[in-house]
């Protein structure tokens, strides 16, 4: 198998933790300037794989080899020194720190007399070339920046240049923070960069990413690399099947709704904050509502101003029932990290759980347990802590959360980041299932796919609503349309 | 497309650059305020004779606070650095004007034993307040054993030194500004100060991009070990002889100094010139300002305490409306 244009080549890896098996035992093959489309399930090993590739993560048997010599001893200092570089998955930025001085963390060369000059230009230069019109200054703290940002940033940085050679960018869901604009601005310059002799692995949970950007695409599933093929042999279908996913209805079409949607009650209505002129979001019961727009433009903002809106105010905001949020960034802003898994179903309902004055532990577990049954939660016991859950597993807690509280509206701030595909589906399929019964979705989605789950879609620009879009114009172009409105007028 | 978004971006970060500058002249307000108080109380208080009655203590204050800065700079604390200074005080009044070879081996010792403690942390992953609080009774015990009852004499070059009268500008103002700026340039601008303070930020990211993190803590703390023995020095060239006890009260001093300099206990986020202005201010609010508002001596300890609760307030307070 290995061609002269081989550099990078596992045999037989293999990695446990406990009785998991990660890496069961995969060969990995990376040639110069190609780019390696990785999928598979959360849980398939693809983030164990690349720990493995960027040094961080030793494997337990097996071999790797780069540029012809079996490296032993391999560790993060070689890999730099070889030019493999990874963007993981956690955003791996010092948020106490500015971009310059995050620069020069990954460039031990970056030293002595105007060190933070050399690492701004550097940074600057590398942000101007992917993200044009990015916005962020080299003196910003990280800290400071929005998420989608700090993302900017840290693809950024990966592709930065000094001394060490660059031969090989991993990117573990790089665009998951990214709006559907800069995504494409860095999916171009990926392929920009692979067609100059550059490696690249991309791991994407979108498969039309995937589709659009590699050359070859590996599929891994329980820990093994299940088909590696060029991406001609590839279709969406055959895709998801060799995933072994959740069987291909993807984008089932959404049953057509009655129309008596709109003599329903109002359940929302709300004028975006800056709203001079701007268009009025209405929801009624049982509607699911998607905003949408580039990210970062008021559509977090609304769901919060909603959601600390009481109900049976009236105003530029009115909301008519309790309401329930599903947060996107679930680490900080979602789950209890200490605490288990029917502790961080049940908090949302605690009025209901309770037996006089104390909480009662049957109705807890009573109502976890319901909620693994209709979700889906992957876990032995819900006793355990909520971290031993994967990530798409946490958030389908955190969506049992919402769904079994008395909330009768559901604000959802792009709840599918990093998501694997067969859980979305899963949820997808329960939203509408919730909404038939009378519920109330708000949805944040920085997927434009996700729209298509909904009855109506509200495009945001500068906080302001631009466009309210009906199912049937739901497409693509007629958001980014929108999203970018002014730049036509 | 662009030119529509640049307007966009550039007002966020405008915002942000107005809202850090507040947090970062909040401490210099905050001494400012205090130094308002005493010139009404006192006008004659604000001259060269004044300041170096009023400051003669914030030297060593302001070195133990950076010892503690650079403690909480990797989200550890040190509840041991007030014995530890008292300890140092003792030896310098003793062994290093009696025997100085051994006073700086013994120094050196002190050191070393604070890097180990960095390397002792970071191996066993014990929680820092735990061990220093342990430390801080071998700290105390040893200062005793070193000087069982008040006494000995600084040595006579630092006695020289911390009574230094230059011209126009008194000691303790040059002083802290000279300190201020090298921790500043070492700390905040020096290239391996980012990689420090990033350890603190986010150590996994650190450890991810090839750097040792078990180096950076016991950088970090042989640094605080430095910081204190030149804390414990300072504090006998002022007081010329010393007493077991002697730094006690430098611990609480030194974290409300890091805090009220805009630091933060956890994330990396410290100022070494915010520091240096905290340990000043709390050094003018501690006997100077309650002398002056004639408060009797008795009351001043807690006087103390509840100005610096006010000040801590006001800042949270402040540092929130900025935020």
């Amino acid at each position: 198998m290995p061609a002269a244009d081989t550099i990078i080549e596992l045999q037989d890896v293999a990695k446990h933790y406990g009785a998991v098996r990660a890496l069961d035992g995969v060969t990995f093959t990376v040639s110069a300037g190609e780019c390696i489309g990785l999928v598979g399930h959360n849980g398939a090993g693809k983030s164990t794989l690349m720990h493995v590739l960027a040094g961080t993560g030793i494997p337990d048997q097996g071999s790797i080899t780069i540029n012809g010599t079996l490296q032993s001893g391999y560790s993060v200092q070689t890999a730099h020194r070889l030019g493999v570089r990874c963007v993981f998955q956690e955003l791996s930025l010092c948020p106490n720190l500015t971009v310059a001085e995050n620069t020069r963390i990954s460039h031990a060369e970056l030293k002595g007399w105007g060190w933070s000059r050399r690492a701004a230009a550097l940074i600057m230069g590398k942000l101007d070339e992917i993200f044009p019109g990015h916005g962020i200054d080299a003196n910003d703290v990280v800290g400071d920046l929005a998420i989608g940002k700090r993302q900017m940033v840290e693809v950024a940085r990966a592709f930065t240049l000094t001394d060490a050679p660059l031969q090989l960018v991993i990117l573990d869901e790089p665009t998951s923070s990214l709006d559907a604009h800069t995504a494409a601005q860095l999916l171009a310059y990926v392929r920009r960069s692979v067609a100059g002799g550059l490696s690249c692995i991309l791991i994407s949970h979108l498969l039309g990413e995937i589709l659009e950007t590699a050359n070859r695409i590996v599929v891994m599933r329980d820990g093994k690399v299940v088909a590696s093929e060029a991406v001609s042999a590839f279709d969406r279908a055959r895709l998801v099947a060799t995933m072994g996913g959740a069987a291909a209805r993807e984008r089932a079409a959404p049953a057509a709704l009655a129309g008596d949607q709109q003599s329903a009650p109002v359940m929302v209505s709300a004028r975006a904050a800056d709203g001079d002129g701007a268009a009025e979001l209405v929801a009624h019961a049982g509607e699911i509502i998607g905003l949408a727009g580039l990210a970062g433009h008021g559509q977090t903002r609304l769901l919060l101003e909603i959601f600390e809106t009481p109900p049976g105010r009236g105003g530029n905001l009115s909301v008519a029932a309790p309401v329930a949020l599903v947060a996107g960034d679930r680490q900080t802003d979602g789950i209890f990290p200490l605490w288990s898994i029917a502790d961080n179903i049940g908090i949302r309902s605690l009025a209901r759980l309770r037996r006089g004055l104390l909480l009662s532990r049957e109705l807890e577990t009573g109502m976890a347990a319901d909620w693994q049954k209709r979700i889906g939660i992957r876990t032995p016991d819900l006793d355990n802590n909520i971290l031993s859950l994967s990530g798409g597993n946490q958030q389908k807690a955190l969506f049992a959360r919402a769904l079994g509280s008395d909330a009768k509206i559901i604000l959802m701030d792009d709840p599918m980041r990093g998501v694997d595909i067969g859980t979305k589906l899963e949820v997808y399929e329960l939203i509408r299932e919730e909404a038939r019964r009378g519920r109330t979705f708000l949805w944040y989605t920085t997927e434009t796919e996700e729209l298509g789950n909904c009855d109506r879609a509200y495009v945001f620009r500068n906080g302001r609503i631009v466009a309210a879009l009906d199912r049937s114009e739901l497409t693509e172009e007629k958001i980014i349309q929108s999203s970018f409105a002014e730049a036509a007028s | 497309m662009t030119a529509a978004s640049l307007p966009r971006a550039a007002a966020p970060v405008r915002l942000m650059n107005l809202k850090r500058l507040l947090r970062t002249v909040l401490p210099a307000l905050s001494l400012i305020l205090i130094l308002l108080a005493i010139a009404w109380l006192n006008p004659r208080a604000i001259s060269y004779f004044g300041f170096n009655l009023m400051l003669n203590l914030a030297i060593p204050i302001a070195l133990a606070t950076l010892a503690q800065m650079f403690v909480i700079t990797i989200n550890e604390l040190d509840l041991s650095i007030g014995t530890f200074v008292g300890f140092v005080g003792c030896v310098t009044a003793t062994w290093l004007r009696e025997e100085p070879l051994l006073g700086i081996a013994v120094l050196a010792g002190g050191i070393a034993v604070y890097a180990g403690l960095g390397a002792l942390i970071h191996l066993r992953n014990l929680p820092s307040i735990v061990v220093t609080l342990g430390m801080s009774f071998v700290w105390q015990g040893l200062a005793i054993l070193t000087l069982p009852k008040p006494g000995g004499k600084a040595p006579d070059w630092l006695l020289t030194m911390m009574g230094l009268k230059p011209p126009f500008v008194p000691f303790p103002i040059i002083a802290a500004v000279l300190i201020a700026v090298v921790v500043h340039f070492g700390l905040m601008r020096s290239s391996y100060g980012a990689v420090l303070r990033g350890a603190g930020g986010n150590g996994q990211a650190i450890g991810r991009a090839g750097w040792s993190l078990l180096k950076t803590k016991i950088i970090m703390f042989g640094l605080a070990g430095v910081f204190g023995v030149l804390s414990g020095m300072a504090l006998i060239g002022i007081t010329t002889s010393a007493d077991a006890n002697i730094g006690n009260g430098y611990t609480l001093l030194s974290i409300a100094g890091v805090i009220l300099g805009g630091g933060e206990f956890v994330g990396g986020r410290v100022s070494p010139i915010g520091a240096v202005i905290g340990a000043l201010t709390l050094a003018l609010a501690a006997s100077p300002l309650l002398t002056f508002m004639h408060i009797p001596p008795d009351w001043q300890v807690g006087a103390n305490g509840i100005i610096l609760i006010v000040v801590l307030a006001a800042r949270a307070l402040l540092g929130r409306r900025g935020a």
